[in-house]
C-alpha cells in the first residue's frame, strides 16, 4: 500500500523535476570541479554555495506551500523552523570547532569562554555527534509546530488571526535568542565554522557536496509532498482549504489534518535550514525576523502556490533577483520585492507556473477545436471534407 | 420513550438563544428509523439552527439530543456526529469546488477518516462500482471529471446529494434542496429523496409546498423556534395558527 502511494508520486511531471534536480546534483558539483579554471561552462566556486543557498531556499518556499497553497494556513512564521533547523546544525558545528577556537577551549564554543561560562549548558550535551545534531534537526522544529498546532488547530484559530499568532512565534524566538544568557551565541549567532563529518567547509569538495545534497533533499521533499497531494489525503487538505466546515460535516477530523501538514512542512523547513548554515558559514537571530517569513510568502506567490513547482521557482527566481538587485541597487531592493508581490497579485494571481500551466492549458484546447475545424484530427473514420 | 425501540433521533426541550434572542424554544421532535419527513416554517423559524444542533455546529442552551437511543450529541463534535452516519446538506451548496465531481464523492465515500488512511488509500473496485452507481443516480455520469465548480446550481445540489449518499448515512438532514432549482429538476430531485428515504431516515427542510406534496412525508411545521403542529400536509395546512403564522402570509 504505501509502496502504490509512493509510485503515485511520480505521476505527473514529478519524475521530470526529480531528473532535473539529480541532474544539477550531479552537474554543478561536476562542473565545478573537473573543468579547468576558465572554462566558459564552468561554475565558479563562489556560485555554488550561493546556488546551493538558493535550493535550501526552495525547499522552504514548497515546504510552505504545503500549508498555506494545499491547505490555506498562511503561516508567517515559517522562518523560525528553518532558522531552528540552522542552530541545530550551527551547534554540531560549532563543536566541530573543538579547541582550534580563539580561546581554544575544546569543550565551550569562544562565545561561552568570553561570557565566563564555566560548562557546556545541558542543551549542548550531544550536539558534537552528527547523528544526534541530525535527529534534532527534524525533531525541534517538528515538535514546535507539532505543539504550536496541536493548540491552534484545536481552538479552530484560523485565517488572519493564525499568521499574525505565527508571526508573534518568530517573534518571540527572534527576541530569545538575541539574549546572551540563552546560551546560542546571542546577538552575533553561531559562526566561524570550521568542519563538518571531518571534511573543512572551506574545500571546493565539501560545498560540493553540500550542494548536491541541498538538490537531492530538494528531490526528495519534492517526492514526498507530491505522494502527500496526490494522495485522498492531498484531497482533504485541499477540501479543507476551500470549505473547511463542510469537510468537518463529512467527518474528517481538520485539525488533525491541519496538524500532520503543518509539522510535515516544519520538518521539511528545518531540514533545509541545516543545509542553508554550513553553506552560508553563519546563524544568527536574524533568521527568525518576521520580514523572513513574509519573503517565503512572496517567493511562494510569485511562482505559483498550490503547485508544487511553483514554490521552486518562485524562491530561486526572486532570490536570484535579489541577489543581483543588492549587488546593484542595494537601497532599491525591498521597493522591488513589494512592488513584484504586488503585480503578481493583481496580475498573476495563480504565479508564474499557475499562469503558464493556465496559458499551456488554452494553447492546446485551441489546437484541438483548430484541428477539429480544419478536419485533419486523427480520427480513426475519413471525415467528410468541407 | 419505548426503551426497547428507540427512535433515531430525538430531540426534548432544546433551547438555544443568540444574544438574548431565542432562535431555538423548548423544541421537541422524533425521527423514527426509515422515516421521512419534512420540515417546514417561516424564514428565521430556526430550521437551519435545528439542524446546527443535530450536527454539533451549535451547542444547545438547554435540552437533550439522543441518536439511535442513547448516543448524546451535545457532547460530541462535528466530524464525531459525521461519523455516526449523519449526514448534512447544506442550504447553500458546499461542494470542494476545486476538486472534480468524482473527487468529490471519493472524499464522501464511507471510509477511515483518519490522516493515513487517507494517506494509503487506494479505491478498490468496489468502491469505484460504489461511485459509478452514485453517479448514475444523481444523473452526473458525464461529469465526472468536471470541476465541481463548473456545475450548475442544480447539479451542484445534486453533487451534494450524492455525496451524502456515498457517506452512507443513517440519518440525512436536507436544507432546502429544490432552491433555485428549475420545476423539472424539483419533481426529480423530489423522487431521488423518495427513493433514499427506502433505507433511511430523511429529513427534509423546504419551503416549496408543490415539492412537499411530492415528498408525501409527515409535515412538521417550526415557528419561532418551537413545533407549531404535525401531521399530513393536508391536516397541517388546515390548521388556523398555521394558516396564521406561516401560510396565510
Ligand atoms: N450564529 C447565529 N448567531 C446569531 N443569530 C443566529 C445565528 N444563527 C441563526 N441565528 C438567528 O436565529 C434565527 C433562526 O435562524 P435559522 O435557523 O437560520 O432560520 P431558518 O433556517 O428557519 O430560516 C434567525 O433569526 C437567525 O437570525
Ligand atoms: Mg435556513
Amino acid at each position: 500500500m504505501i509502496t502504490r502511494t509512493l509510485l503515485r508520486a511520480f505521476d505527473g511531471k514529478t519524475s521530470l523535476v526529480v531528473a532535473i534536480l539529480i541532474t544539477i546534483a550531479i552537474a554543478v558539483p561536476a562542473s565545478n570541479l573537473y573543468l579547468p579554471v576558465g572554462h566558459p561552462l564552468r561554475v565558479p566556486n563562489h556560485f555554488v554555495p550561493l546556488l546551493g543557498k538558493y535550493l535550501t531556499y526552495a525547499m522552504l518556499a514548497l515546504a510552505l506551500d504545503l500549508v498555506w497553497g494545499y491547505c490555506g494556513i498562511l503561516s508567517l512564521g515559517h522562518g523560525a523552523f528553518f532558522a531552528l533547523g540552522g542552530y541545530a546544525m550551527g551547534m554540531y558545528l560549532m563543536r566541530q570547532i573543538g579547541d582550534r577556537g580563539v580561546y581554544a577551549n575544546p569543550i565551550l564554543p569562544d562565545f561561552m569562554v568570553f561570557l565566563n561560562y564555566q560548562e557546556l549548558p545541558w542543551f549542548w550535551y550531544g550536539f558534537d555527534m552528527f547523528w544526534f545534531a541530525a535527529i534534532m534537526v527534524v525533531l525541534v522544529p517538528g515538535l514546535l509546530a507539532f505543539v504550536f498546532g496541536w493548540f491552534a488547530f484545536r481552538s479552530r484559530v484560523t485565517g488572519v488571526y493564525l499568521s499574525i499568532i505565527t508571526q508573534a512565534m518568530t517573534y518571540a524566538l527572534l527576541l530569545a535568542f538575541f539574549r546572551n544568557d540563552m546560551g546560542f551565541g546571542g546577538n552575533n549567532g553561531l559562526t566561524d565554522f570550521k568542519d563538518i563529518l571531518g571534511a573543512p567547509l572551506q574545500a571546493g569538495s565539501t560545498r560540493a557536496a553540500l550542494f548536491a545534497a541541498s538538490a537531492i533533499a530538494l528531490a526528495l521533499s519534492f517526492i514526498v509532498c507530491s505522494a502527500i497531494v496526490r494522495s485522498k489525503l492531498g484531497k482533504v487538505l485541499v477540501a479543507v482549504r476551500d470549505a473547511e466546515s463542510r469537510t468537518r460535516f463529512l467527518g474528517y477530523r481538520v485539525d488533525n489534518y491541519k496538524l500532520f501538514a503543518f509539522t510535515a512542512s516544519a520538518v521539511i523547513a528545518g531540514i533545509a535550514g541545516a543545509l542553508y548554515v554550513p553553506q552560508v558559514g553563519i546563524i544568527n537571530p536574524g533568521e527568525f525576523a518576521p520580514a523572513n517569513s513574509i519573503e517565503i510568502v512572496i517567493w511562494t506567490a510569485v511562482g505559483g502556490r498550490g503547485t508544487l513547482v511553483g514554490p521552486i521557482v518562485g524562491a530561486v527566481l526572486v532570490n536570484a533577483g535579489k541577489s543581483w538587485f543588492t549587488g546593484v541597487f542595494p537601497e532599491f531592493w525591498l521597493f522591488a520585492l513589494g512592488g513584484l508581490f504586488v503585480a503578481v497579485t493583481l496580475f498573476l494571481p495563480k504565479g508564474i507556473v499557475g499562469a503558464l500551466a493556465q496559458g499551456w492549458t488554452a494553447l492546446k484546447a485551441r489546437r484541438v477545436s483548430a484541428r477539429a475545424e480544419d478536419g485533419s484530427d486523427a480520427a480513426p473514420e475519413p471525415s467528410p471534407a468541407e | 420513550m419505548d426503551q426497547n425501540h428507540p427512535p433515531l433521533l430525538y430531540l426534548d426541550g432544546v433551547s438555544v438563544s443568540f444574544d438574548g434572542f431565542k432562535a431555538i424554544n423548548n423544541l421537541s421532535l422524533i425521527v423514527q428509523h426509515g422515516e421521512l419527513q419534512a420540515i417546514i416554517g417561516p424564514n428565521g423559524a430556526g430550521k437551519t439552527t435545528m439542524m446546527d444542533i443535530i450536527t454539533g455546529k451549535t451547542r444547545p442552551d438547554e435540552g437533550e439530543v439522543f441518536f439511535a437511543g442513547d448516543v448524546d450529541l451535545t457532547r460530541l463534535d462535528e466530524a464525531a456526529i459525521a461519523e455516526l452516519g449523519i449526514g448534512r446538506k447544506f442550504q447553500k451548496p458546499t461542494v470542494f469546488e476545486s476538486h472534480t465531481v468524482w473527487d468529490n464523492l471519493e472524499l464522501a465515500l464511507k471510509k477511515p477518516r483518519d490522516v493515513f488512511s487517507a494517506w494509503f488509500y487506494h479505491p478498490s473496485e468496489e468502491d469505484v462500482g460504489r461511485l459509478e452507481d452514485i453517479l448514475a443516480t444523481i444523473r452526473l455520469t458525464e461529469r465526472r471529471e468536471e470541476l465541481a465548480a463548473n456545475l450548475s446550481h442544480g447539479q451542484k445540489q445534486w453533487l451534494e446529494i450524492g455525496m451524502l449518499l456515498a457517506q452512507d448515512p443513517k440519518l440525512l438532514l436536507v436544507d432546502e434542496p429544490v432552491a433555485g432549482m428549475t420545476d423539472a429538476e424539483t419533481v426529480e430531485t423530489a423522487k431521488l429523496l423518495r427513493e433514499i428515504a427506502k433505507s433511511r431516515s430523511v429529513v427534509v427542510v423546504e419551503h416549496d409546498m408543490s415539492f412537499i406534496r411530492d415528498l408525501a412525508a409527515r409535515v412538521t411545521v417550526l415557528a419561532e423556534g418551537s413545533v407549531l403542529a404535525q401531521g399530513s400536509l393536508d391536516h397541517v395546512s388546515a390548521d388556523p395558527r398555521v394558516i396564521e403564522s406561516y401560510l396565510g402570509r
